[in-house]
């Protein structure tokens, strides 16, 4: 039998994985929001290794939201990188310091 | 080793693979599509922990829209790839540093005595009468009625806010009228001239 602490460890892989690739890809916004979708499928897995575990659903209700959520996180985040590229040709995260004061 | 845990470890080596990918390739397409084979991975694991909805959900939304999404946007960008990549070496260290730091805090939590299957014992798995998707709509449908209202209006604001902000009105732009080309007479665009000859000087 697999027991909660493997699906905890695949989760917390994932999640330093996805990490470390925030840290590493710091120029690419692109990558920067892939990286934000493993976090959060990082998280889901830990969500729903608990609701089997425990036997309560409510975790799997949460995951849901957190689907919703991410879902409306990306379309906005590529509608932003969008109208980026399109004004200043360039998604190159250092670029991006015109509120610097 | 019985088949479960077979499974279980070539679907998180699968996984745990493809993430490594996403963060590691030179090319945005590759990280996109590696993303695809970690969300197929874990949507198969999901599976195991018998949340059949989530797991067909996840392949849906994320694999049918929101990666299309970011392959779309991806190829959509002309990126330099060589401008955007500089940094990977030097961040790489602190990179790895943080990622063994933090799995190590993690591993002392999650891999001790206390997730192991003597304390959180496996339960039963249900029969196959059990439906998934009807015990989460159930309690969604009555308990988190407020917050699934509240997820479906974060649904439309994102919408709005996702066309209002790449919608692009150029008011330079010259159109095709179809009205008044159909309504175009003869004679409002040629006009005869009766004149009498002159003579050339």
């Amino acid at each position: 039998m697999i027991a909660l602490a493997d699906y905890l460890t695949v989760g917390a892989i994932l999640f330093c994985l996805s990490m470390a690739g925030v840290f590493i890809n710091r120029k690419n916004v692109i990558i920067l929001l892939m990286c934000v979708e493993l976090m959060l499928l990082a998280v889901n897995m830990n969500f729903i290794a608990f609701s089997h575990f425990l036997g309560d659903i409510s975790g799997q209700v949460f995951v849901f939201f957190i689907l919703t959520v991410a879902a409306a996180e990306a379309a906005i985040g590529l509608a932003i990188l969008v109208v980026l590229f399109r004004n200043k040709r360039t998604i190159n995260v250092d670029d991006l310091d015109t509120l610097k004061g | 080793m019985s088949l479960e845990q077979i499974i279980f470890y070539v679907f998180a080596a699968i996984l745990v693979f493809s993430a490594s990918m996403v963060i590691t390739v030179r090319n945005p397409v590759h990280a996109a599509l590696n993303l695809v084979l970690a969300f197929f991975a874990s949507a198969a694991l999901w599976l195991m922990l018998e949340a059949e909805f989530l797991a067909i959900t996840l392949v849906l939304v994320y694999v049918g829209a929101v990666m299309v999404l970011f392959l779309f946007v991806v190829m959509m960008l002309d990126v330099n790839i060589a401008a955007i990549r500089e940094g990977f070496i030097r961040y790489l260290p602190i990179g790895i540093v943080t990622a063994l730091l933090i799995i190590a805090v993690m591993a002392m939590v999650v891999g001790g005595d206390y997730f192991q299957l003597d304390q959180m014992p496996a339960p039963t798995p249900h029969g196959a009468d059990y439906s998934n998707t009807k015990e989460l709509g159930m309690l969604l449908y009555t308990v988190y009625v407020y917050p699934f209202e509240i997820a479906s209006v974060v649904l439309v604001v994102a919408i709005i806010a996702a066309i209002a902000l790449t919608l692009r009105r150029r008011p330079g732009t010259k159109y095709q009228n179809i009205d008044a080309q159909v309504a175009a007479r003869s004679v409002d665009r040629v006009r005869v001239v009766k004149m009498k000859s002159e003579e050339r000087k």
